[in-house]
């Protein structure tokens, strides 16, 4: 059956650099980013539209990227976690990351930063409630949060939510 | 987790959706937002052979203003939430701005969620309180439904093969009006253990001349409370009718026990949501500013 359904073809801005695919239409954005382009830092963690790992920028806002074909970001422009460090500096929400151990395993970091990236952008001065908000929908199994948030906290200080890098 | 293949149809026009579905069959589906249909196909719960895709037609998600507020039906959650019809109509932001997480929000649309009509969903209590009327088109033509006709059951809805949502309008409430919409939540991401939506029309600052409440998540469908509604018309708002009100809700309610919590559980918070959400309606409809979010416990 799969040999007669005919692919879609997807073609997509990622990180600045464009790609054309033809991909089943069942793929998900998140296997197109990791199989299909190679870029594995996005990662898949529950599976089911909960935990955020997989987060991604979709023409400028967050999105579960477990949870959207491939084909709906046809025509569209992606942010992944590879396309925040600039000319071998990290993003100012990976250095605060980075400086305030805002993780412990790694597993759920990616997310974490597109999150933080997404709702500096919007509240580049965020109070403790708008961080809540901000990452309602990541979680993390190991930190306990605490230093997720002084890591935003410390980012919002230096300016992350000024420069989103494009 | 993929799902089972299926065919892609991109849609480009309404009328060219239907069609396209109605020639597939009962094996079609529309793609809106996604947020519910892509988890569902991914456990293969659903598992339809073709996907007739909402998400490239122009002229489908927008706010406007003119005699109602007026939704396009592929308009994402994050945009309701912030529009100024939302900030006019406070229950709608509550509502909008509450739903699932920023990820879900962004993607996931109005017409989507009132389509799927999943019990736990968000918005059927807050536009059954506002009294919202449905737009819809398909084989037969454009149809006009008062929300209230529209959801018949859970998961069940008017629609007829091969029809869409195409809007939802909201009357524009009478001057002194004000509403709320309160959730509880274990979680962001998960589905609520309760949820309370309240829209009600103040004839003085202590009386009400018109009140809707609606409990969410309870029951198969969202359940009107008219015994405290009928509480809010008749008796000045004190502390003691917000009492009254708290058990008629309670009384109403009829949760059932699940890993969200016991039915006991469910009912307390019921009426706990339900006059948290009548007194910052009141609030709201006497011109204060009130700032209030799901409860997450």
């Amino acid at each position: 059956m799969l040999d007669d359904i005919p692919r879609v073809r997807v073609s997509v801005r990622v990180n600045g650099k464009q790609y054309t695919r033809d991909v089943e239409p069942r793929m998900l954005l998140v296997q197109f980013l990791r199989e299909e382009l190679s870029l594995t830092g996005t990662h898949i963690g529950c599976d089911t539209s909960y935990c955020g790992a997989c987060t991604v920028l979709l023409n400028g806002r967050s999105v579960k990227s477990c949870t959207v074909f491939a084909f709906q970001a046809d025509g569209g422009e992606v942010l992944t976690v590879e396309g925040l460090a600039k000319d071998g500096q990290l993003h100012p929400v990976q250095q605060a990351f980075s400086d305030c151990h805002g993780f412990q395993c790694g597993y759920c970091t990616p997310g974490f930063l597109m999150s933080t990236v997404q709702l500096l952008e919007e509240c580049p001065h965020p109070t403790e409630w708008d961080i809540r908000k901000g990452i309602a929908g990541n979680t993390c199994r190991c930190t306990g949060y605490q230093n997720i948030f002084k890591a935003i906290h410390a980012a919002a200080a230096a300016g992350g939510g000024a420069d989103r890098g494009h | 987790m993929y799902p089972r293949a299926f065919a892609y149809h991109r849609a480009k026009s309404y009328p060219e959706a239907i069609s396209l579905l109605s020639e597939l069959g009962e094996d079609a589906k529309f793609l809106a937002g996604g947020q519910s249909l892509i988890p569902l196909m991914k456990l293969r719960l659903s598992a339809p052979r073709h996907l007739v895709d909402l998400n490239f037609i122009p002229e489908t998600s927008y706010v406007r203003s003119n005699g109602a507020a007026r939704f396009g039906a592929m308009t994402r959650h994050a945009d309701i939430a912030a529009s100024a019809e939302a900030a006019r109509i406070p229950i709608l932001r509550d509502c909008a701005a509450g739903i699932a997480d920023p990820q879900v929000r962004h993607m996931g649309t109005i017409g989507g969620s009132i389509a799927e009509a999943d019990p736990t969903g968000d918005w059927a209590p807050v536009l059954l309180a506002l009294s919202a009327t449905v737009k819809t088109l398909g084989l037969a033509g454009e149809r006009s439904l008062d929300i209230a006709e529209f959801i018949l059951d859970a998961y069940t809805t008017a629609l007829q093969p091969a029809e869409l949502v195409t809007e939802i309008a909201i009357p524009l409430p009478a001057e002194r009006s004000g509403g709320a919409y309160i959730a509880l939540k274990r979680c962001a991401p998960v589905y609520a253990s309760a949820s309370v939506a309240v829209q009600l029309t103040l004839h003085d600052n202590h009386t009400c001349q018109d009140a809707r409440v609606y409990l969410g998540v309870l029951g198969l469908t969202a359940t009107r409370v008219t015994a405290a509604e009928e509480l809010l018309r008749v008796t000045p708002i004190t502390a003691d009718s917000m009492e009254k009100v708290r058990e008629a809700v309670m009384d109403m309610a009829e949760p059932t026990s699940d890993m969200r919590g016991s039915a006991e559980y469910k009912r307390h918070a019921a009426g706990a949501l339900a006059k948290l959400a009548v007194e910052t309606a009141v609030k709201r409809a006497r011109g204060e500013h009130v700032e209030v979010t799901h409860l997450y416990a």
